[in-house]
């Protein structure tokens, strides 16, 4: 038993009824926890003696909404090819929040919920690292507790988060967009954010200043999403 | 009396000590920094939603333009993230030659590093003299994959091709006269290898010219001793990695701790700081050349006994022979596929880390079985040091605010993404 299968079982004692579930693949040792149990779990791996996870390496959300979809079926023999650059799919009217309020999210029903936070930990001390999951709790309005009074570095990590996918961080001092433009609306990273965004910008010589405008350009696959099934996965 | 009261100073983002383009907000007390806040995105380009967009290795050439002055090591990480989910190990001689790239790139971040980072404070010569060699390692760049800066020479399973035989020479021109030709061209007659040895004999010397222009200069001791320091509490709650968690007197080094490539069979040594101030974390990074040249001997010392396949003849990850494709029918589809669906990743996800010159750098990708990832998350070393910057800072005059920004080594391919 190395030292990674000791920890996972100490984890699973000491931890019990709070963890959902942990996995040991690929010698990477991740552990899913509830929402509600999040600063508890993270504070136990940051000071518990046994652990001692003193830094946040990553930490990422996670958008869940179109895992598994592929643009090109391929179980059964194709008859049909996939022709080069096609037009994807037309995207809903992004500020007709009315239709998005009554639009159904269908999230896999393998997750929990739609958006996950993702940490990556390391111990310098015991060489270790670990991955620390949470799913939030509401998929239209995601909120989780923060970090930061557990490691420091997780301020810029939450902003980021908050940012890409929209996901509230309680308690974090300062969270304010960190990536995108000043005034930029929606979050970019989640699923249903398309590729060439919404707006694009360009100096209007008449107005004499900057102006946004919905893009011109066609949302286009250029090498279609495919999912092939690999020997010995089931 | 006049009443003295704090003032907010922009800096950035087109200043040419904010190393691209950081935009700074800085609240100041007189000249003292009361509170420093670094806007960033300005050179966002979602590197890690276009990789959803694309097959697994169209992304490869993404990764070069992160941290665009130490491109191969964001390739390893981003392909050793691929190998650790496709459970394949590359060829030993592939492994060698990551390694030895890695640490040319260590050499290369380092000399811009030294370069602007005492440009900012003042010494100018240090960036003439780093460009010059730089310029060496950059040919070696051009040699193996053909491009400078962007080699996109990494691949699952292996690296693009084997090292070349020959070197690029340089040609006559009107500005060269014979001579000058024969002079600078002597030393490219040999492989790349050969090259590559005649550049490590003459390095340190390079490095003693540059500790003695800085290393006991009253200036620049002036400008670096005491400032921003880092106790090594702090600097593990900041999530520092790499040269500035070591400035800071902690041993830590993926090299030596997770080796990956081969690590584990070169001799090699880590310095460590003791004060956790911009001055150790110089000593630290100059000491690191030394140790990065000294490992690129050994490498080429094992590369020229060892030839060898340096790709995995595994069809699933990796091209055809061209010769093949021109008789074997299936040799040509394989290539088509290859090259247009690409491969797809088993389900799962995997992050794998590797001791980029700036600290870790690491990929971590979900994979839902596709051809392009789920999701990619890209661990920038710069982006935890970055959001520092206002603790570092707190208290510091606002020339320090330059000083800390180059001891950082901040570059904003990787903290924009």
């Amino acid at each position: 038993m190395n030292y990674l299968e000791k920890l996972h079982e100490y984890l699973k004692d000491g931890l019990k009824s709070r963890i959902l579930r942990s996995k040991l693949v690929l010698n990477e040792l991740t552990l899913d926890v509830p929402p509600e149990q999040w600063l508890e779990v993270c504070g136990f791996l940051r000071y518990d003696n046994a652990t001692k996870f003193e830094q946040l390496i990553d930490l990422c959300g996670v958008d869940y909404l179109a895992y598994g979809n592929s643009e090109w079926d391929v179980t059964h023999a194709t008859g049909s090819g996939f022709s080069r650059a096609v037009q994807s799919p037309a995207e809903p009217d992004p500020f007709d929040f009315e239709q998005a309020e009554a639009d159904e999210l269908v999230v896999p029903e393998q997750f929990p919920a739609r958006f996950a936070v993702v940490v990556h930990l390391l111990s310098v001390t015991k060489n270790q690292r670990i991955r620390v999951r949470t799913w939030c709790d509401n998929d239209r309005f995601p909120r989780l507790p923060s970090l930061i009074k557990v490691w420091s570095s997780a301020n810029w990590y939450e902003r980021e988060a908050f940012d890409l996918f929209g996901i509230m961080f309680e308690g974090h001092p300062d969270l304010r967009r960190l990536l995108t433009d000043y005034g930029f609306i929606g979050h970019p990273f989640r699923k249903d954010f398309p590729l060439i965004g919404q707006v694009e910008m360009r100096y209007d010589p008449e107005t004499q200043r900057v102006v946004y405008e919905p893009v011109s350009i066609e949302p286009r696959i250029l090498v279609p999403r495919v999912i092939r099934e690999h020997e010995g996965q089931h | 009396m006049p009443e003295i009261r704090n003032y907010t100073l922009n800096f950035g983002p087109a200043h040419p000590a904010a190393h691209g383009v950081l935009r700074l907000v800085l609240e100041m007390d007189g000249e003292v920094i009361e509170r420093a806040d670094p806007h960033i995105g300005l050179l966002h380009r979602g590197t890690e939603k276009l990789a959803e967009s694309k097959p697994y290795n169209q992304s490869i050439g993404y990764m070069d333009r992160l941290d665009y002055v130490s491109m191969m090591c964001n390739e390893h990480g981003y392909v050793m993230a691929l190998e650790k989910l496709l459970g394949i190990t590359p060829p030993i001689r592939a492994l060698y030659i990551r390694t030895m790239f890695d640490e040319i790139t260590r050499i290369l971040n380092h000399l811009l590093w030294i370069g602007a980072h005492a440009l900012d404070v003042g010494a100018m010569t240090m960036f003439l003299y780093a460009f010059r060699e730089r310029e060496d390692l950059m040919d070696a760049y051009e040699a193996v994959s053909g491009a400078r800066l962007h080699a996109t020479y990494y691949r699952p399973g292996g690296v693009y091709r084997d090292l070349p035989d020959t070197m690029p020479q340089y040609q006559a021109s009107r500005w060269r006269s014979e001579s000058e030709l024969k002079r600078i061209n002597a030393n490219r007659q040999g492989s790349l290898l050969d090259f590559l040895q005649d550049f490590t004999e003459r390095f340190p010397t390079y490095i003693n010219e540059y500790e003695t222009l800085l290393t006991d200069n009253r200036i620049w001791k002036q400008r670096l001793v005491g400032i921003g320091v880092v106790t090594p509490e702090r600097a593990l709650q900041l999530g520092f990695s790499g040269p500035m968690l070591r400035g800071s007197g902690i041993e830590w080094d993926l090299r030596k701790t997770q080796p990956y490539a081969v690590y584990d069979q070169l001799e090699f040594e880590i310095p460590v700081g003791t004060h956790g101030d911009s001055y150790d974390r110089y000593l630290v990074r100059m000491e690191e050349m030394r140790q990065s040249n000294h490992i690129v001997k050994q490498c080429i010392a094992w590369l020229r006994a060892n030839p060898g396949p340096v790709m995995l003849e595994d069809s699933k990850v990796a091209p055809p022979k061209r010769v093949d494709m021109k008789q074997d029918m299936e040799a040509l589809i394989q290539h088509f596929k290859l090259f247009t669906e690409g491969y797809c990743l088993p389900e799962g996800e995997a992050y794998a880390a590797v001791e980029h010159p700036k600290g870790e750098f690491g990929c971590y990708i979900v994979s839902d079985g596709a051809n392009k990832p789920y999701r990619l998350k890209i661990r920038a070393p710069g982006f935890a040091h970055l959001s520092s910057l206002d603790e570092m800072a707190r208290g510091h005059m606002l020339a320090d605010v330059v000083a800390l920004i180059g001891t950082q080594d901040i570059v904003f391919g990787e903290v924009d993404r």
